[in-house]
């Protein structure tokens, strides 16, 4: 449905998007996945029509849309500051798309009813917007730009500014509405956990490139590069000749491994103690820290005097200090472009 | 790009062009038929009047006096409100807040009212002169301070109080106190403190204040004219005599080309000194105090009591004396004014002035409100030239209104622009005068709407017009009505360019009161004063609005 194609943008003589292509299906949830200033927010205002230089294409349904101006585009856009109207109720701000588009009053006032009840504010239409709480305004923007039925949606980490106890929960109903619409919709954030929540497909950008698209799962899985890895939370990434240990590993693991590689050790791939098994390698290692984390424990264990390993594990017996045994599966063991 | 697209764009630019051709014409055509006039009398060039300026002792005393009553002006300012400016930063005691605000009330008073006020609680007419009389049973006024010095210093500190007040007392609470507590601690008297803690440290706040009333005091003009006369000539005075009485064009513009210069560096040295004010600011540090002491309760006391008196008891004295007459009541200063005074030298009544003064004013604010929108969406929308068209805007805030005036009587007598004669001439001279005021009311508004606003309506298919219409305005509203209460304000006292330009039957209040009060006899002193407070409670109504809607944090004055 959508396409944006070898797309570069810069911010005077600093690049801040180096050609990069990216493709919505329609009814899918694409989530841009990056750290700040990697360039998320830039993309998702090209495709918006609110930066216009900009060299590259963006079409939707084959035809470039660049020509475009935002407000002709129909596409909607939740601000990561929600950019509420201060001077408008709950209601007038989810009618206001409705307005520019001269629907009828009557059907205006239903429509922002029916969505109202959708995202939980049924009755609130007249509320100020500053008597809201943040996930009172999160829902209010989320109705709006839901309002005038967008072809594309686009959320600009529309949980930012909540609290983690609001997010896992929203995450889930923002996902519950999207797929409802039948919305093909981009959804940018910094947090690799609400990507998994929400999307169909996350791309994963770096300083300004997109390094991987895949499923979550695909994604957690086989993480393509060190850069993706270590977004992801993946702690044991190593140049395949950081250490004998790592060499010793990586030659075990995988036939052909090339000196001058790197190398990551799944994180679902170590454990604590264990017996001699087919496909795993048994080290000693000395606990350096334990951190308890409520449902398990951070781990992290020196193997080898010189190689840091860092697991979850449900019980940790030992104290730090202690040499334990650490299992590692040599399935978990894989190369990464650097 | 469809024709009608094109055509609208055609359309915007000449929306935006409009507050700068009305800059244009009535501002820079004025000036440069100025510095024609000066430079070239007769078509060639000729510096002679130059050269009568530098070596005439009259005019370079005219010159010096103007500097030497402006900087006694300024030191008996800063004098008297830095003392105070502490009291306020560092004490919180009932009444603070509003007292702060009603001191600025001076500033939105028009000089003919400020003139008259003072004429009436220390001239000789006046109620302090009344009061020592009656006491010690003397024949002769006592009191001998119409056309001196010091009354119009007196007159400058009053006016000019509030916005030295306000500079220091704002940066010195930002700052916080607790480098003189430090120094207390470490042996420091209340001498020392001063010396080496609270002067250094409120020093660029000083300065900038200083620089200020120093710009205000030295283009002064309605409180020198009125309350000094001839004598006391300052640059103002002299332009409006040598054009008007004596008619000598040259020399009345050579006059205004050294008072532009003049302003230009003094403004320089302004901008310089302001920049050194944005200092980081240690937000946690701003507390004040209750006083603790006696000592501190009385430095209140003194302080709150003597801004009572320099700032209401000319006004009380205005208003006492407009309704009392030897001590009984006596209105016929305003059941008069729809009377003609015989030979005031007036073509019009009094209240026919007030007529035309709403009626310019309400031009004059429409038209000043709807360039200085038109100009701030300009300046925000940040092209790169619109850096330069912001200061533009900025610069009849810096030209003294008698070169404005004197500028627009040479510059628009001819056709195709003949407005000599019409009383167009004032409400424009007016809203060139408010722009700048609208539009420093109107560009903060708009500035700090959040772009991510603007954009959300564009996302959800408002267009350019529709988005300013439903967002930017609705959402600027504050600054737009302190703007355009400003600009009516202004207009209803503006004094030095009127007295230029208006004309026969279309005279303005300030006008008529400086004629009535010029004239001899009590019927036309009694009517110039209850003009004055008429003039007066307009322009506090504006000065509530304002205060009202600025305590919300709308504008930069």
């Amino acid at each position: 449905m959508l396409r944006v194609s070898e797309v570069s943008h810069a911010y005077g003589r600093l690049e801040s998007l180096r050609s990069v292509s990216l493709q919505v299906e329609t009814g899918e949830i694409v989530c841009l996945l990056g750290p700040s200033g990697c360039g998320k927010t830039t993309l998702l205002r090209i495709i918006a029509g609110l930066e216009e230089n900009y060299r590259g294409q963006v079409t939707l349904d084959g035809q470039d849309i660049g020509g475009a101006p935002a407000h002709q585009r129909g596409f909607g856009l939740m601000f990561q500051d929600f950019a509420l109207f201060p001077h408008m109720s709950v209601a007038d701000n989810v009618a206001y798309g409705l307005r520019r588009r001269g629907v009828r009053a009557s059907l205006i006032r239903q429509q922002v009813a029916g969505l109202l009840e959708k995202v939980g504010l049924a009755g609130m239409g007249a509320r100020d917007i500053a008597s809201l709480s943040g996930g009172q305004k999160q829902r209010v923007a989320l109705a709006r730009s839901l309002a005038p039925r967008p072809r594309l949606l686009m959320l600009d980490e529309p949980l930012g500014s909540l609290d983690a106890q609001l997010r896992d929960q929203l995450a889930l109903e923002l996902r519950g509405l999207i797929k409802e619409q039948g919305l093909s919709a981009i959804y940018v954030t910094h947090d690799h956990r609400e990507a998994y929540a929400v999307a169909d497909r996350i791309a994963v950008m770096d300083v300004g490139s997109i390094e991987q698209v895949d499923t979550p799962l695909a994604l957690y899985r086989r993480p393509g590069s060190a850069f993706v890895a270590r977004f992801l939370g993946m702690r044991n990434v190593y140049a395949i000749n950081h250490s004998r240990f790592i060499h010793e590993l990586s030659r075990r693991a995988m036939a052909g491994a090339n000196d001058g590689e790197t190398v990551l050790i799944h994180p679902s791939g170590i454990r604590l103690g264990g017996s001699p098994a087919s496909r795993t390698m048994l080290s000693e290692a000395v606990l350096q820290s334990i951190v308890f984390r409520g449902d398990y424990y951070d781990v992290s264990a020196n193997a080898g005097g010189d190689t840091m390993l860092s697991f979850a594990a449900s019980q940790v017996s030992a104290d730090v200090g202690a040499t334990v045994t650490v299992a590692i599966s040599l399935d978990a063991v894989m190369t990464l472009r650097r | 790009m469809s024709a009608r697209k094109s055509a609208l764009r055609y359309a915007k630019g000449l929306v935006f062009l409009l507050p700068l051709a009305f800059l244009g014409v009535f501002f820079v055509y004025p000036l440069l038929t100025l510095f024609d006039i000066s430079l070239r009398p007769d078509g060639a060039l000729d510096l002679s009047a130059f050269a009568r300026l530098m070596t005439s002792d009259y005019y370079l005393n005219t010159l010096l006096f103007t500097v030497y009553q402006a900087l006694v002006s300024t030191v008996a300012t800063l004098a008297l409100a830095l003392p105070c400016a502490y009291v306020f930063a560092r004490y919180r005691f009932p009444g603070r807040s509003l007292l702060l605000s009603l001191a600025t009330l001076p500033f939105v008073l028009p000089t003919v009212v400020v003139a008259l006020a003072f004429s009436a609680v220390l001239g000789e007419r006046g109620l302090l002169n009344d009061m020592l009389r009656l006491l010690f049973s003397l024949d002769e006024a006592p009191l001998q301070l119409e056309r001196t010095l010091a009354i119009i210093i007196i007159a400058h500190v009053f006016y000019n109080f509030s916005v030295a007040l306000r500079i220091m007392t704002g940066y010195w609470s930002s700052l916080g106190f607790h480098a003189e507590e430090a120094a207390r601690c470490l042996g420091a008297n209340e001498l020392a403190v001063w010396r080496d803690i609270r002067l250094p440290v409120i020093r660029p706040a000083l300065l900038s204040a200083g620089a200020l009333v120093f710009i205000f005091c030295f283009t002064s003009f309605g409180v020198v004219l009125i309350l000094g006369g001839v004598r006391f000539s300052t640059l103002e005075v002299q332009i409006y005599y040598q054009a008007v009485s004596i008619f000598n064009l040259p020399l009345a513009a050579a006059l205004s080309l050294v008072q532009i210069v003049s302003m230009l560096v003094l403004l320089l040295v302004y901008t310089a000194s302001q920049r050194r004010l944005h200092l980081p600011h240690d937000e946690r540090s701003a507390h004040s105090v209750r006083p603790h002491t006696r000592r501190e309760r009385a430095a209140i006391a003194i302080t709150v009591g003597l801004m009572s008196i320099l700032l209401f008891a000319p006004l009380a004295a205005l208003v006492w004396r407009s309704l009392f007459l030897a001590g009984h009541l006596d209105v016929s200063g305003y059941t008069s004014l729809a009377e003609k005074t015989r030979a005031s030298l007036l073509f019009t009544t009094p209240l026919e002035a007030v007529f035309n003064s709403l009626r310019f004013a309400l031009i004059a604010a429409s038209a000043a409100l709807s360039l200085g929108t038109v100009a701030s969406i300009m300046i925000k929308r940040g092209d790169a030239w619109t850096r330069l068209v912001d200061p533009l805007f900025m610069l009849p805030l810096a030209t003294s209104a008698v070169t404005l005036g004197f500028g627009f009587i040479v510059a628009l007598d001819e056709p195709p622009l003949d407005l000599r004669s019409s009383w167009a001439i004032i409400p424009i001279s007016h809203a060139l005068v408010a722009l700048p005021f609208v539009i420093r009311s109107v560009l903060p508004s708009l500035r700090v709407i959040p772009p991510s606003l603007g954009e959300a309506a564009c996302m959800l298919g408002a267009q350019e017009f529709a988005r300013l219409r439903t967002i930017d305005l609705p959402l600027a509203s504050r600054g737009l009505v302190v703007g355009a209460t400003f600009a009516f304000t202004v207009s209803m006292g503006e004094f030095g360019a009127s007295l230029f330009v208006a004309q026969r039957e279309s005279v303005t209040i300030p006008v008529v009161i400086y004629r009535l009060f010029g004239h001899p006899g009590l019927a036309s002193y009694r009517q110039a004063l209850a003009m004055s407070v008429i003039l007066m409670l307009v322009c506090a109504g504006g000065f509530l609005i304002i205060e009202r809607l600025r305590g919300a944090g709308v504008g930069e004055f």
